[in-house]
């Protein structure tokens, strides 16, 4: 099979998966080494790949004096506050569609599931003029509160698809003892359904912390922006007459990927599994 | 019993449902009223019929543009990452060393924010110091001025969006591991050579998730907005040059709507934007059936 190759052929294999992989990491590495240099030693040429100094003092300038303390604190509330309707509301969902028996049940799942298809830019001019009229325009209500309405039709799918795993009969015996549909939620179905919490929860980590339409759609006020918005409109306002502070850049560049590569490390299994099942399921 | 149970589906398919009214199926709805309306935000919607679709398919001087970029985009991105995320796969799914640890740095990328790795290829991708010009300069290479010029801003968009191909080659891997070791010792015992192997053993039976992948790289790369976004407020804005040249679609039609306020064509985008996405997706699912291999 094309798996096996000849000792010469794997040397071959190995060499050009390493070079690969050297391509990969030259943009995080040339990033992280730049974070740590000074601002003269951006500009020279040829370029220095490691820095006279390891300057970590860039991270706490960008952090302090460039607010991105602030910004970062803004990410992760709504990143939180994101992942927790997410969860909320879509196990809640997923469940009545698992466990419960209703008329039209099938169809009203179809339905919300055809809206996977639907481009966001579909309904985000209507849902402005509603948030306008809301007066909730420059808050974080329209990041945030579709999560704890079940919007994420994708974590409702890939729950239901667990929870119909769970044997009936143990809804049934926990009933017979009285337990409440909430109680038979989160004691039966959530604990043996981890994997699948674990891995919604992780995409919509990546999903929040990553979003930038939203933000910039949204919000306006300094004091509401997120690392996304920050770092571009750091970037755009920081023009110096040599050259912006690509080293600050690279600083906040730095931050704003940390939590994502820190969460990856964590819970690989769970990124590769949720890749692989959106492709077998297509 | 039975009513008790309807009443508690509602509790918990109820916050969903409301989600779907509320935040889609009206939005949905009255977006489409408004492809069909001249809207400011600050005065009503004035009725206009198919003027807005008129007037982005024959007089807009920005539409067309955008939709060329878009599909130049696609027309390079989606095979060039198409065949390094397979090929990647593939040389990943034999006995290879380190194999967990070679997966993870191909994955990585593909998960970081697009914004911030945006803004590090613009950073490499700089004329005069940036990594890439420095070391082209080196070998005696005069590097094109890629961010600053309007030929060279697209590429450099195709470039830093290959970097993220790790997420089909994820797909892929779970694929190619799918396929039964014994379907490739019957080929070899028939003679098949590694090329014959390779296209009627991998490519038969991975043809679904080909078929996903690409469908499902067509559809994002209508959507880009992330990279368009930051390319045109950081790269673009400054330097002026490249201009219409990284107007993508999603961005022309952010702008119309959120900087000109003309939210009717905006909305007159979107929707065309979705019969796209509607089109690609039935024809995926009709395809499926007639040119894929499933068993």
């Amino acid at each position: 099979m094309p798996g096996d190759f000849t000792p010469c052929g794997m040397v071959a294999v190995h060499a050009v998966l390493l070079l690969g992989a050297l391509l990969m990491l030259t943009p995080l590495a040339w990033m992280l080494l730049t974070s740590l240099k000074s601002y003269q030693e951006l500009f020279v040429s040829p370029p220095k790949w490691i820095p006279e100094k390891l300057l970590w003092h860039n991270y706490v300038e960008a952090l302090t004096t460039f607010n991105f303390a602030l910004y970062l604190r803004n990410t992760a509330f709504l990143t939180f506050v994101t992942i927790a309707g997410t969860l909320v509301s879509s196990c809640m969902a997923a469940y009545a569609f698992a466990a419960l028996r209703c008329r039209g049940k099938g169809m009203l799942f179809a339905i919300l599931i055809s809206t996977l298809m639907l481009p966001p830019q579909v309904t985000i001019i209507p849902l402005f003029k509603v948030y306008a009229r809301l007066n909730w325009i420059d808050t974080y209500l329209p990041l945030t509160i579709p999560a704890w309405l079940g919007t994420n039709v994708f974590a409702i799918f890939l729950l239901r698809q667990f929870f119909l795993t769970v044997p009936r009969d143990y809804c049934e015996s926990a009933r017979i003892d009285g337990a409440s549909e909430f109680q038979i939620l989160l004691r039966i179905f959530v604990p043996m359904c981890t994997p699948a919490i674990l891995t919604i929860s992780v995409f919509s980590f990546i999903g929040a912390w990553n979003d930038l339409w939203g933000p910039v759609i949204f919000l306006h006020s300094e004091c509401y922006y997120t690392m996304a918005i920050g770092l571009l409109n750091f970037v755009l306002l920081s023009n110096q007459p040599q050259g912006a502070p690509w080293n600050l850049i690279m600083a906040v560049s730095t931050v704003m990927m940390i939590p994502i590569i820190i969460v990856f490390f964590l819970a690989q299994k769970r990124f590769i599994e949720g890749m692989s099942l959106t492709g077998l399921k297509g | 019993m039975r009513r008790k149970e309807i009443f508690w589906f509602w509790v918990m398919a109820g916050p969903a449902t409301a989600g779907f009214l509320f935040l889609t199926l009206g939005p949905m709805l009255y977006s489409f009223y408004l492809s069909f309306t001249k809207y400011d935000v600050v005065n009503p919607p004035v009725f206009v019929g198919l003027g807005n679709y008129e007037y982005l398919l024959t007089r807009d001087p920005s539409f067309w543009p955008s939709v060329k970029v878009t599909l130049i985009f696609a027309l390079f991105s989606i095979p060039l990452s198409l065949v390094l995320s397979l090929a990647t796969a593939m040389l990943l799914n034999t006995q290879v060393r380190f194999r967990g640890a070679l997966r993870t740095i191909y994955f990585l990328p593909s998960l970081l924010p697009a914004t911030a790795s945006s803004i590090i290829w613009i950073f490499i991708f700089h004329p005069a110091y940036g990594l890439l010009n420095q070391m082209l300069e080196k070998v005696g290479i005069t590097g094109p001025p890629w961010t600053q010029s309007s030929t060279w801003a697209l590429p450099t968009i195709v470039i830093m969006s290959l970097w993220g191909f790790g997420g089909g080659m994820i797909i892929f891997l779970a694929g190619l591991q799918g396929i039964p070791r014994s379907l490739y010792e019957a080929a070899s015992l028939d003679g098949a050579t590694r090329w014959q192997q390779f296209r009627h053993v991998t490519l038969t039976q991975i043809s679904p998730i080909l078929f996903f992948n690409l469908v499902m790289g067509i559809i994002g790369s209508l959507k880009v907005f992330d990279q368009a976004f930051t390319f045109g407020t950081t790269a673009v804005a400054r330097l002026g040059a490249p201009g219409r040249s990284t107007l993508f679609y999603v961005l022309n039609m952010y702008q119309k709507s959120f900087n000109y306020f003309h939210m009717g064509l905006g909305s007159a985008m979107a929707w065309m934007l979705f019969l796209a996405i509607l089109i690609l997706t039935v024809i995926n699912f009709i395809a499926a059936r007639k040119w894929v291999h499933t068993e």
